[in-house]
């Protein structure tokens, strides 16, 4: 240890976020356990930039919250007696109900090696397709789609091609948000060429729009109508390539009828979406008119029950320009997550096999079989995610093992995945955060590496794929996933074909089975990277970002796939789809008659396991919300910031009111990210409709019938503290870290008896510190503040009220940053305001340099500032992720 | 020619009022003044600073005898000056010395006198009250040369005596009937906070307690209380402070009418029209009165009627307490106990010393104590007596003006 002292490491490594993939450098200090974060200039996905999420990733590396011993009901126990006890329950299980009882459920957040073995495990050598993903919510759509159109799930372009393309359109997609370097990218190639156009095609008036020369509110899940109308402008206004058509697809006359039989003119098209009839024809004119044009999509198509068709409706509009494999045009899908696309290259959906090689075909099988030495391969798809839930729910798969992944929360319907788990006989958790949603139900708990301690490799939204490196030494006994999945195999009898010792030999057999009997001028599969099935681990090691296929034609990888126009059909063609408009799987009716749709925030990802760790990403949306059009507010009573109840026939939670025109009239948003970990009744995934795509069976999360109306609990409150508080919380209670203290806030349908009392109990520690108490009480008006001073610090503040009316939390926050406590702030403290002279900087606009809404204000103001880059330049707000310009010139 | 008015008592009312009267009309009146003391006018009110000795004699005299002649006013002071008689029939005035002085108006503002409770030993040498500068001289000839004392009555005088002695060097016990200290002007948790701050500057208490004997010793001179509970403390000195009583006995004697005191009505005239009285002697629609405040509002009024204008009319007003012991903050005004048809607004911070309360009424203020913390005395001192909705400044209302005006704001 003593020879790491102060010594300085720089590492090269991936951000574990979204599907960006963007490249870190690290300069790490071993010893003390901390890192400095910058983005790699020499990144191909990111060129040095970085969002507020990846920038903030150093905050995040905290042990407190870790997972750090193997536990077996709730005990602490070595490895090998967690690991037999696993390996014996598998066992036992398959013995007494067959192979198809037990099942994994991974996530795309793991690196490609682990996928890899989980994978070979449960389909090779258990013998059943019960192997799925949480990419299934996200990213089953593109693959499908993909599958349908070109024969394999391909994504043909690059990030390079924005700065190509003439026209990007944005299909159920904010990127600024969750993709925001490739946002970025495609903003700054918009200030470089302002001819470029950005469509954005969404029903909210997302952060998006900054950069948008049109955007289209299109009706919810109307996507298909508008494609199938820009099919059909295409072919009315001769814009059609027809020797491409002709050379290079199949099914052209097929999917242009049926996209002149789903609205019979522009008129009707307008009505259907929503949308006014000229913006439409403007963005078909601005289509057929640019031969570069790419379409990005997302979770907003995606995410749908004709996910499936809405890409492929997008695809046959691209095949029908042949605006394809070359620079600057094409459909491309941003993934999700960082290994969603790496998840997909190992066969980590229950329909895939491995490396681009399904159960459709049986030579796929007898290949991989033969490649993997087994004679137990599984024959047929296992159960897809919310089938595997329905059937652990309904006592057909006994035994589960999730990893890396907290379905309680992002499933649909998600209490009766609390249920399912909650009554299923063996639950196995391997993940790096010890108090989840779903580790809270796991029988077995194994401490995986996080990132920072991982090694390997993921694949990003541009095929690109990049090593993710271990910055620290693995933390407490956490272990690497590819390593538990190994010991548990070789307990379970597998030893020869698990007999890895290190990733690279994982990376090696997974490349090499992409490689095996893969003929490139058959075009047999597209996912090819034998070139790297000879690394040693010192290439590994030094293993430069590269896209795939990497063979002996394209050694050192291919920025874009068919350009040569050979597709991996059967024909070698590229295949339209006809597109039949189908609604949403449940409509809005009587009792639920308003539309709910879910998404990302800015500074949050997932299920907040990492970022609510960091205080600097909370504070721009600390609470779950909810979204509603004025009009809609007005209809349902609401009031800004007050509390609704959002309820489906599946369950309810209880947000924020925020209320928006960028929200369409009858349809709410709500973010996804909330767990009971952070919010008791904030799960958006309670209310979510079990409804799936049936190609895909990707989850309609989306589009859920809901209903709304005021919460009124009988008071509200909140509470800063420095350390984190056990208390028997109210009704409603969300939990925000912030820098040195922790916010909770409150509200309550019944008064305590005396709020002195449950003060004290609330924020008192057992120990034996007699800490000075500040009080403020007016009984009448139900009003109570006080506040704990310990040692001339403040420990804790609690404002309650009846009503929502209660200070900003912001001046009250910066006291816990203070040494000490000056003894104005003291004497105004229980006012929530600053005394006369200190400035109250507001709400949080830019995370990256902790700028407030306030202090952006006033500068505005005093300086004459005109621009968003007058206010960076002025306050540094906005200049480093960018992400926040959308809201520095909305106050400007 | 000038009509005559002849002021008894040369006190802080009846000066204050001769002073009101001289901006007012200087040449309506010859005006006499007889004083039982022998001294100019002086300020009674600060007679605790020159017992701690913050203060000397000097630095209270408000009007030495210069003043008086500056102002032709006619001064007879001393204890041979003390009237004895008012001689309503012939409008005359006679003092023991047989001075006498005829007048058109007559001012009585002959004060008060301490209650001296009705114990056995009460008549003991070394037991005295606390109201003028004969007292403090034997208080501090006593802190000289004695131990201990024992001050009767933990009000607003007890207290400033008993802290004045402590800083003479005297082991002092404030001896209380109620067991919250200033219960006319605090409310329990303010005593108590003041009670803490006082034993920390060495004073010592006990209360409730109840005093049932004063002994002596074989000179007649104080030695012991002994109190109902049968305990018993020594003692060289024991200052009586347990309120004062409305000093009418001339005007009994006059046959002038009385009650509790010489009852006046709003333009401080007694039954008999050409006397007036002011301050603590007299009752006025029912109360009697002990602080400076009321007083300077009774001089102003009577000097108006006296000069003729004849337009004001009193009415008491809440009175502000303030406690005089350096370093100890607090206020009270109002009904600041409230009753059940009463709403209140506390702050607290016992580590700060700062205790704070607001009582209210249909959305005003009606009363306030302030311990630790008095920078808005006067602030919800005004507020109270304009009667003030004060629905649209509550929130931020007891943490003092400098927070108005308020603009609360819902978060983000």
């Amino acid at each position: 240890m003593n020879n790491e002292q102060s010594e300085l490491k720089t590492i090269h490594t991936t951000c574990p976020y979204c599907g960006v993939g963007c490249g870190i450098t690290a300069s790490v200090d071993p010893a003390k356990r901390q890192l400095e974060i910058q983005g790699d200039d020499k990144h191909p996905s990111n060129f040095g930039k970085l969002c507020s999420k990846g920038s903030a990733l150093a905050d995040t590396i905290e042990l407190k919250s870790r997972l750090l011993e193997p536990s077996v009901y709730g005990h602490d126990c070595s490895w090998s007696e967690a690991l037999d006890m696993v390996a014996d329950s598998f066992i036992s299980t398959i013995k007494k109900y067959g192979p198809d009882a037990v099942a994994i459920y991974g996530s795309g957040q793991l690196l490609t090696e682990d996928y890899y073995v989980a994978n070979k495990l449960m389909k090779g050598f258990i013998g059943s397709g019960n192997m799925d993903t949480n990419s299934r919510l996200c990213m089953s759509s593109p693959v499908a789609a993909h599958k349908r159109a070109f024969g394999s799930d391909t994504v043909p372009g690059c990030y390079e091609d924005y700065e190509q393309a003439e026209m990007i359109v944005l299909v159920g997609s904010n990127a600024a948000w969750c993709h925001p370097v490739s946002f970025q990218r495609i903003r700054a190639a918009k200030e470089n060429n302002p001819a470029l156009k950005v469509v954005v095609i969404d029903p909210r008036r997302t952060a998006s729009c900054d950069i948008a020369d049109l955007h289209l509110p299109i009706a919810i899940g109307n996507d298909t109508i508008l494609f199938n109308g820009l099919l059909n402008h295409l072919n009315q206004h001769d814009a059609l390539d027809q020797d491409y058509i002709q050379q290079h697809t199949e099914g052209w006359a097929d999917a242009l009828k049926s996209a002149q039989a789903s609205s019979t003119n522009i008129e009707q098209l307008a009505q259907q979406c929503k949308l006014d009839k000229h913006e439409v024809e403007l963005f078909f004119k601005w289509f057929s008119s640019h031969k570069k044009v790419m379409t990005l999509f997302s979770q907003g198509v995606n995410q749908s029950s004709s996910g499936t068709d809405k890409i492929n409706s997008i695809i046959n509009c691209h095949l029908a320009m042949g605006s394809i494999g070359k620079p600057g045009m094409g459909p491309f899908s941003l993934t999700g997550q960082p290994n969603a696309m790496g998840g997909r290259e190992v066969g980590g959906l229950a329909h895939q096999l491995a490396a681009h090689m399904d159960f459709t075909s049986p030579e796929d099988i007898d290949r991989v079989a033969r490649f993997w030495g087994t004679d137990n391969i599984a024959q047929k798809p296992g159960y897809f995610a919310v089938d595997l839930f329905d059937a652990i729910y309904d006592g057909k798969v006994k035994a589960v093992w999730i990893m890396g992944t907290n379905p309680v929360v992002s499933m649909p319907n998600a209490d009766k995945v609390k249920q399912a788990l909650q009554q299923c006989d063996f639950v196995v958790v391997s993940d790096c955060i010890a108090e989840t949603d779903t580790t809270a139900l796991a029988h077995v708990k194994l401490p995986a590496l996080g990132w920072s301690e991982k090694d390997g490799t993921v694949t990003n939204s541009e095929r690109r794929i990049s090593r993710q490196r271990a910055l620290f030494k693995p933390a407490g006994s956490a272990k690497p996933d590819w390593w538990i999945v190994t010991q548990v195999a070789r307990r379970m009898g597998f030893e020869k074909a698990f007999h890895y010792s290190s990733n690279v030999e994982i990376f090696r057999e997974h490349a090499a089975l992409s490689g095996f009997e893969n003929n490139p001028q058959q075009h047999s599969r597209d996912f090819d990277i034998s070139g790297f099935s000879g690394l040693t681990q010192q290439e590994y090691d030094q293993l430069q970002p590269t896209q795939w296929p990497v063979n002996k034609q394209n050694p050192q990888g291919l920025a874009r796939m068919f350009a040569d126009q050979q597709f991996f059909t059967a024909s070698g063609k590229a295949q339209f789809i006809s597109i039949t408009p189908r609604p949403a799987g449940n409509l809005p009716n009587k009792d639920f008659p308003i539309i709910l749709n879910t998404g990302r925030l800015r500074d949050q990802w997932h299920t907040m396991t990492r970022t609510a760790l960091s205080a600097k990403l909370s504070q721009h949306k600390p609470e779950p919300f909810v979204e509603i059009h004025p009009i809609d507010a007005d209809l349902y009573k609401m009031r800004q910031n007050t509390l609704a109840v959002v309820e489906s026939q599946w369950g309810k939670m209880i947000a924020r009111v925020q209320i928006t025109d960028t929200q369409q009239q009858g349809t709410l948003f709500i973010p996804m990210h909330w767990t009971a970990q952070y919010a008791s009744q904030g799960r958006m995934g309670a209310l979510v409709n079990p409804v799936v795509d049936p190609i895909s069976y990707q989850p309609e999360s989306k589009h859920t019938p809901v209903r709304i109306k005021t919460y009124q609990p009988a008071w509200y409150g909140f509470i800063l503290s420095r350390h984190p508080l056990e208390f028997n919380h109210p009704e409603y209670l969300v939990k925000v870290k912030g820098n040195q203290f922790y916010r909770y806030e409150l509200a309550g349908e019944t008064m305590p008896e005396s709020w002195q009392g449950w003060t004290k109990n609330a924020l008192c520690s057992a120990s034996n510190e007699k800490p000075q108490w500040q009080e403020y009480t007016d009984p009448a008006e139900n009003k109570y503040r006080a506040a704990r001073i310990l040692d001339n610090q403040l420990q804790s503040v609690i404002f309650i009220a009846p009503t929502i009316l209660l200070p900003e939390r912001s001046w009250l926050s910066s006291l816990f940053e203070k040494p000490e406590f000056e003894k104005q702030d003291r004497l105004a403290l229980l006012t929530g305001k600053p005394p006369l002279g200190t400035p109250d900087i507001g709400t949080i606009v830019c995370a990256c340099f902790n700028v407030g809404e306030k202090t952006i204000q006033s500068a505005i103001k005093e300086k004459g500032l005109k621009t968003h880059q007058e206010v960076g330049q002025c306050l540094k707000a906005g200049t480093n992720c960018g992400s926040c310009i959308p809201e520095i010139k909305a106050l400007l | 020619m000038k009509q005559r008015l002849v002021v008894i008592g040369n006190g802080m009312a009846g000066i204050r009022t001769v002073e009101e009267l001289l901006s007012a009309s200087p040449d309506k009146y010859d005006i006499t003044v007889f004083g039982a003391e022998p001294h100019g006018n002086y300020n009674r009110i600060m007679l605790s600073s020159v017992l701690s000795g913050e203060k000397n004699i000097e630095d209270i005299i408000i009007n030495d005898r210069q003043w008086y002649v500056d102002h032709n006013i006619l001064l007879h002071a001393g204890e041979d000056k003390a009237v004895i008689e008012i001689n309503r029939s012939r409008k005359c005035v006679i003092a023991k010395d047989g001075t006498q002085a005829e007048y058109d108006r007559l001012l009585i503002a002959t004060g008060s006198k301490p209650v001296i409770p009705d114990i056995p030993g009460k008549n003991l040498q070394g037991v005295i009250s606390f109201r003028d500068i004969f007292d403090v001289n034997t208080m501090l000839q006593y802190s000289r040369s004695h131990k201990k004392a024992i001050v009767l009555g933990g009000g607003l005088l007890g207290l400033e005596a008993a802290n004045g002695l402590v800083l003479r060097g005297m082991h002092v016990t404030v001896v209380h009937t109620n067991p919250v200290l200033l219960n006319r002007q605090m409310d329990k948790q303010a005593g108590g906070m003041l009670q803490h701050a006082l034993e920390a500057r060495g004073l010592h208490f006990k209360m409730p307690a109840r005093t049932q004997e004063l002994i002596g010793d074989d000179n007649d001179h104080i030695k012991a209380v002994r109190f109902e509970d049968g305990s018993e403390l020594e003692c060289d000195l024991f200052i009586t402070a347990i309120g004062v009583r409305p000093n009418m006995q001339l005007a009994q004697t006059a046959n002038l009418y009385c009650e509790r005191g010489i009852v006046v009505n709003d333009s401080l005239q007694s039954y008999d029209p050409s006397i007036y009285a002011v301050g603590e002697c007299i009752q006025h629609r029912g109360a009697t009165f002990g602080l400076v405040a009321p007083l300077f509002e009774q001089a102003k009024v009577c000097a108006n009627h006296l000069s003729g204008h004849g337009m004001a009319d009193y009415k008491t007003l809440p009175t502000a307490t303030k406690l005089k012991v350096t370093g100890i903050n607090l206020f009270s005004v109002g009904n600041f106990l409230g009753d059940e048809n009463c709403e209140s607004i506390t702050f607290t911070d016992p580590a700060l010393g700062i205790y704070k309360k607001l009582v209210l009424k249909d959305n005003k203020l009606i009363g306030t104590v302030l311990y630790g913390d008095t920078v808005d005395g006067s602030w919800y001192h005004e507020l109270l007596e304009l009667e003030q909705d004060i629905t649209e400044i509550r929130e931020n209302l007891i943490f003092g003006q400098r927070y108005l005006p308020t603009t609360e704001s819902t978060h983000e």
